[in-house]
């Protein structure tokens, strides 16, 4: 009964490549996060923490700092998350609980192929046909009856701005969350939807207390990954948010913004001044930290959803 | 058709239908309510009175011809093969097959004299009176109090809730080993705890009818019997309907009896309504042949 040396051989290998693939991830990972850090620490001693409330960015006057990018980075992926959560359930509900068998096969897969397409097309898309669109119907006419709201400000000359940006990462993170939750939704029993019907309610009832209550923390889960999606953007963003150097907070979602990730992509590659590239490396290492904290709020959340006895099921 | 409006009136209709039979039956039943198996059937009052159902999946004719009547606070029970259209039958009862593609039920199915398919009627409403509980023990992903309070907060029964969920499980026979728990969440309870549970689900919101789907067959022996014993108590209060495949639960819980048979003609598959009698009759003295060799073991 002896192992035959083959065997030997192949398990070893396997454990071999296995181990190895694992942590090829976990050097790539320690690697880039030591070389953010490294290629920051110029900017980090230059500026410390003030670096964060400062909000303008000029190479020409070597003046850096992210206040504005953040505000931009938090406004989008935020708007974009309120827009895109909502919408992307409610097509999850209906791909996985209203739709007849014949609709849902074609809805779904388009939606799906909705986050196929490459961010650079979006963003022209933005920047020729949505921007201007925007300008001229949405944004004017909410200028004009609820301007007295400083979210409805003036529009930008081109359309471009908050507003079409988060319009933008809307449609980035919606197949995204449409497709997670609509799984999500069509993993829930069938028994309990049965038990819930059998008690005299209505299907929105059941919907509401049985499904939508049961998948809590996947929702929320879907819902951060698709904030993800939206934070990380980087190239749609550059086309449609207008950007500039002077301080870019400010209400009014049709004025220019900017994001971290966005002025990440449109600086890397200029080097004015000593200390622009390491700026760069700050603003990097600000988003790293923000994507941090939005994964750990969603453990947190998937977490505390959770009832006692139930974790042992 | 008042009685099935498609209206939310979860405490008024009901119990009047409740009070007004007890004042018609009291008479005859009181003297012999010690012994109820003996009090003759045709006494009690319909609950169902179905006529000739025919269910069809597609233009699968799933179950044919079905005459029957139900009576209140009786236990009645469906035996048979698998496949022959029982829990079919049942699950036509409160309306639970609507959502599947392609149901179809012809014929008439009165339920205290209203259609309960009629086009006016909602099916929602239809459920509320008429509770089910299924083969597997289905608690909601909630605290055990939850599982128990949610239909009635959301029919409205909001005021009283706690001792509404409190009877319900002593209803159910499960407060005692529940009531220092009830935050915490109804999966981490038994199989047997859950199917009580799921009982408790149903009473709370104070339904005319429970249908029970093979309720036992996920259970040990033991949850089992405590089951078949919770029956024996419930259907003081409610009219029960059992589907099972166990012939003893048969012939243990209920009183009146339905065999459903499968007939096979040119490669399709239909289930029958074969005879339907009291328990005792059916398993002693059945009066077909098919009945005979199923109950005895020759078949199925």
């Amino acid at each position: 009964m002896r192992r035959h040396f083959g065997d030997r051989f192949g398990d070893g290998v396997l454990f071999g490549l296995t181990v190895l693939a694992s942590l090829v991830a976990m050097a790539l990972i320690v690697a880039i996060i030591y070389q953010v850090i490294n290629g920051a620490s110029l900017a980090v001693s230059t500026y410390g923490l003030s670096f964060l409330g400062h909000t303008t960015w000029n190479p020409v006057t070597n003046t850096y700092g992210a206040g504005s990018f953040i505000y931009g980075t938090l406004v989008t992926s935020g708007g974009a998350l309120l827009l895109a959560a909502p919408l992307g359930i409610a097509i999850g509900l209906y791909l996985s609980l209203l739709a007849s068998r014949r609709v849902g096969a074609v809805i779904g897969p388009l939606v799906e192929l909705l986050a196929a397409i490459p961010s650079v097309i979006l963003g022209l898309w933005g920047i020729v046909i949505l921007g201007p669109f925007l300008r001229s119907s949405i944004e004017s006419a909410l200028h004009s009856a609820l301007g007295w709201i400083p979210l409805f400000g003036q529009a930008s000359l081109t359309g471009l701005g908050l507003f079409t940006a988060i319009l933008i990462l809307t449609i980035m993170a919606l197949p995204i969350i449409a497709s997670i939750t609509r799984d999500l939704f069509l993993s829930v029993a069938p028994e309990l939807k049965d038990g819930a019907l059998a008690l005299g309610v209505t299907r929105w009832e059941m919907v509401r207390g049985v499904v939508l209550s049961s998948t809590r923390p996947g929702i929320a889960s879907a819902c951060i990954l698709g904030l993800s999606r939206a934070l990380g953007e980087a190239i749609a963003v550059l086309q449609v948010i207008g950007g500039g150097s002077q301080s870019l907070i400010h209400g009014n979602l049709f004025a220019n913004g900017d994001t971290l990730a966005s002025r990440i992509a449109s600086q890397i590659l200029d080097n004015v001044t000593k200390l622009q590239t390491p700026s760069v490396f700050y603003l990097a290492l600000i988003l790293l930290v923000i994507e941090l904290i939005v994964n750990l709020a969603a453990r947190w959340i998937v977490h505390h959803y959770r009832l006692p006895d139930q974790a042992a099921t | 058709m008042s009685d099935l409006s498609p209206t939310r009136s979860p405490e008024s209709n009901m119990d009047d239908s409740r009070s007004e039979a007890d004042a018609v039956s009291m008479p005859l039943i009181a003297p012999l309510a010690a012994e109820q198996q003996s009090v003759s059937i045709e006494t009690r009052e319909v609950v169902f009175d179905l006529k000739d159902i025919n269910v069809y999946y597609g233009t699968a004719l799933a179950l044919e011809g079905v005459t029957m009547q139900i009576y209140k606070n009786v236990i009645t029970a469906m035996i048979g093969p698998s496949g022959c259209g029982k829990s079919t039958f049942v699950r036509s009862l409160n309306r639970m097959n609507d959502s599947i593609p392609g149901f179809r039920l012809t014929g008439n199915a009165l339920y205290h004299g209203n259609d309960i398919y009629a086009s006016s009627v909602d099916p929602v409403e239809v459920r509320r009176r008429i509770g089910m509980v299924f083969q597997k023990p289905n608690p909601f992903p909630k605290s055990i109090y939850d599982n128990v309070a949610w239909a009635p907060r959301i029919l409205g029964m909001r005021s009283g809730l706690d001792e509404r969920v409190e009877q319900a499980l002593r209803g159910a026979a499960l407060w005692d080993e529940v009531k220092d728990r009830l935050k915490r969440s109804a999966l981490g309870l038994s199989g047997g705890q859950q199917q009580r549970l799921c009982i408790a689900r149903s009473i709370a919101i104070e339904p005319d009818v429970l249908l029970l789907d093979e309720p036992a067959s996920a259970l040990d022996p033991i949850a089992t019997a405590s089951i078949e014993e919770l029956m024996h108590q419930l259907k003081r209060d409610y009219t029960l309907v059992i589907v099972t495949h166990n012939m003893q639960q048969a012939a243990r819980v209920a009183e009146r009896t339905a065999f459903f048979s499968l007939e096979v003609s040119e490669g399709k598959r239909t289930g029958v309504l074969v005879e339907y009698d009291d328990t005792t009759k059916i398993f002693t003295r059945p009066s077909d042949k098919r009945t005979e060799d199923y109950v005895t073991g020759r078949f199925g």
